[in-house]
């Protein structure tokens, strides 16, 4: 057991033979993840990294028994890509992808929303079980073997928390990198669900950052289920200025939520561990497992 | 991206949203000019003068004004031309006035009192899909409503495969109370506005007041309208609008040099890898004692270009009494970024506010160790609690 990729995943990467595709996917084969191939429409048959290329996310389930694909499509496809591979059967997608327009992303979470199908991202560093799978642009030497679960909406943050953990003596069951963008495939809440039911991970490193419920939403649903696993939280931008970025009327829908301060309060009334400094994460997380 | 009120009003104008209707001007002789073209046109006799800035609250903070002839025209144009107009929303210096609108008076008398009505489109994020409110609460921040009077904000959501609906159109119309012609003026109106907000790739917009005139016409007094950054590429009529000098110039600056900049007024500049760390780091700052300076995050690429392009951008805030830099190195190399900071800090000459280096990750240690070397008056840290604690240092 492990969280969404492991070392039985059959993974493609959309846009392969791109520049970030083709650094990112050699970085991937390196680590060890089982990458059977990539997918650029007109350069089917050909080799890449010493792997097949497909036309079409279809050829590969077909023929690679593609399971898992990681997308570096440029932004004005990528949505495109997203509900490709949805249609040909992949069961777990990561949208490493910056920049897609939030109407398509809207239409794509639409789409999918009817397939049997986890969509990580976009605008997220990916999903990383240690010593299995690493699917994202993540430095895979950080994470090391454990039995913490990370979910974070940032990249270098969630580099951060997990070396923080490790330094504290733990390790890393996986770590989801869920995304920064405002429509994203995998909320907080669902993240931390995959660990709660995940036999290998004892504790969770919950991040956030100001903006949307998310966090909210998550700590709420911890507290429903009885804390069942002790958890870490931060929330990033607890000095960000009010208005820069999010609109006029954006707060509203956020509500009294939308805040830092407002996040770690209702952390905290739900019996999660708030940290107020990043600094801190590794250390409390050790301190909470000894119990 | 944001646009003026003027510019939102032609886009609104385009798909058939019933606008109250004005000409731009950026001198008072041509506002003069724009009152009479808008007495041809419109036969209207007084005139609402409205400074074009990026910002909401213009009318308390005395940018728009009503006048009565050509004359006022005239003697308001020019005061409120080239002044520094400060609302609730542009910070306490304000911000320089360089148009006016000068817009038709929708407010005559007629058969029926005329009614203002807040209306606006907006993303849900924790829904995925766009949401229309409404309030009768005209002309007041939604914020208020929401606080004081939280039953009066109507809200209908959009299914994002079908689009708006008739009947949600009319939900929201007869929960404003309409009947009769203005109603059935609201419902177009709604319509209309939602197939521009879906045609031009808005994340926002926000019509307050709508107004509902003595004769039943529906009509959008202001306009603040947002487009999504990321789906500019497909709009370039729209990119087009971007009006930098409504922008910070240090912010304009940076984005040359596709570093993501926001500018605080604290006194411990920073430089991150990462918008999350970034945010995190800000936190760490305050949390040293300090008021983080600015947001800075120098993306995926920290060589020494991008380092000493930051560097310039924070050291010309004279506020500025330290610069922690904090970067997590994982394609990045540490070395290199190491190698960055020392050539940058050369190329600056003298830098003369301490530097705190903090580096983590791949080649943590090399970097540290090229610091060390260099003899620049540079502190270097490894883990973020040191980092702190130099920040505190420093700040001593």
């Amino acid at each position: 057991m492990s969280v969404l990729v492991n070392k039985d995943s059959k993974v493609i990467v959309q846009g392969f033979t791109g520049s970030e595709g083709t650094f990112h996917a050699s970085q991937m084969i390196e680590y060890g993840t089982n990458v059977v191939g990539g997918v650029t429409p007109g350069k089917g048959g050909q080799t890449h990294l010493d792997k097949p290329v497909f036309n079409t996310v279809a050829d590969a389930v077909e023929k690679a028994g593609a399971n898992v694909s990681i997308i570096f499509v440029p932004p004005a496809f990528a949505a495109d890509a997203i509900m490709e591979a949805a249609d040909a059967g992949i069961k777990v997608i990561v949208a490493i992808t910056e920049g897609i327009p939030t109407k398509d992303m809207m239409l794509a979470k639409e789409y999918i929303s009817t397939k049997d199908v986890t969509l990580i991202g976009p605008n997220c560093p990916g999903v990383i079980t240690p010593g299995e799978a690493k699917v994202g642009i993540m430095p895979g030497f950080v994470f090391k073997k454990g039995r913490i679960g990370i979910v974070s909406k940032s990249g270098t943050l969630t580099y951060e928390a997990a070396d923080q953990v490790v330094k504290a003596g733990l390790g890393i069951s996986s770590a989801i990198g869920i995304g920064g963008d405002p429509i994203i495939g995998t909320s907080t809440k669902e993240a931390v669900e995959f660990f709660m039911n995940d036999p290998e991970t004892d504790g969770i490193v919950m991040i956030g950052e100001i903006g949307g419920n998310f966090e909210a939403d998550a700590a709420r649903w911890i507290l429903a289920q009885g804390n069942p696993k002790p958890v870490v939280g931060f929330i990033a931008g607890q000095t960000a200025p009010k208005g820069k970025r999010m609109g006029h009327a954006g707060a509203i829908i956020g509500g009294a939520d939308d805040t830092a301060a407002a996040k770690m309060r209702i952390m905290n009334e739900c019996g999660l561990h708030v940290v107020e400094s990043p600094a801190d994460i590794g250390e409390v997380m050790a301190k909470v497992m000894k119990g | 991206m944001n646009i003026h009120e003027y510019q939102a009003k032609d886009i609104l104008a385009s798909y058939g949203v019933r606008i109250q209707k004005g000409v731009v001007a950026e001198s008072k002789e041509a506002a003069v000019k724009a009152a009479k073209q808008l007495n041809r046109d419109t036969g209207t006799e007084w005139y609402v003068i409205k400074a074009q800035i990026h910002a909401g609250g213009r009318g308390k903070g005395g940018g728009v004004k009503l006048a009565k002839s050509i004359d006022e025209v005239s003697t308001i144009s020019d005061e409120i031309l080239g002044m520094q107009l400060i609302t609730h929303q542009t910070g306490p210096e304000g911000k320089k006035v360089n148009k006016v609108l000068i817009a038709e008076d929708v407010y005559y008398p007629g058969a029926s009192e005329p009614k203002e009505y807040y209306l606006s489109i907006l993303l849900d994020r924790d829904k995925g899909c766009n949401v229309i409110m409404a309030s009768t609460e005209g002309g007041m921040d939604i914020e208020t409503v929401a606080e004081e009077t939280p039953e009066k904000i109507i809200k209908e959501w959009i299914d994002p495969r079908v689009g708006l609906q008739g009947f949600q159109a009319r939900k929201v119309a007869f929960a404003l109370g309409l009947e009769g012609a203005g109603f059935k003026e609201m419902v177009k109106f709604i319509f209309n506005l939602y197939k521009a907000y879906e045609a031009t790739d808005s994340s926002q917009f926000e019509i307050n007041p709508v107004l509902k005139t003595s004769d039943d016409k529906i009509l959008a007094v202001d306009a603040k309208v947002n487009i999504d950054d990321n789906a500019l590429y497909r709009h370039k009529d729209i990119a087009e609008l971007r009006d930098l000098s409504e922008e910070d110039p240090l912010e304009v600056e940076a984005g040359k040099s596709d570093l993501n900049y926001v500018r605080l007024d604290g006194n411990v500049g920073c430089m991150v890898n990462g918008a999350g760390l970034a945010m995190a780091t800000m936190d760490i700052i305050k949390l040293s004692g300090g008021e983080p300076a600015n947001f800075l995050d120098v993306g995926g690429s920290a060589n020494a270009e991008t380092v000493e392009a930051g560097f310039r951008i924070i050291l010309k805030e004279p506020n500025v009494k330290a610069i922690l830099i904090n970067i997590f190195g994982g394609i990045v190399r540490c070395d290199r970024v190491a190698n960055g900071v020392v050539e940058a800090y050369k190329n600056i000459g003298t830098i003369d506010i301490p530097i705190i280096v903090r580096l983590q990750g791949t080649n943590a240690e090399e970097g540290a160790e090229i610091i060390k070397k260099s003899g620049l008056k540079v502190t270097s840290a490894v883990v973020l609690k040191d980092a702190a604690e130099r920040v505190k240092e420093a700040l001593a």
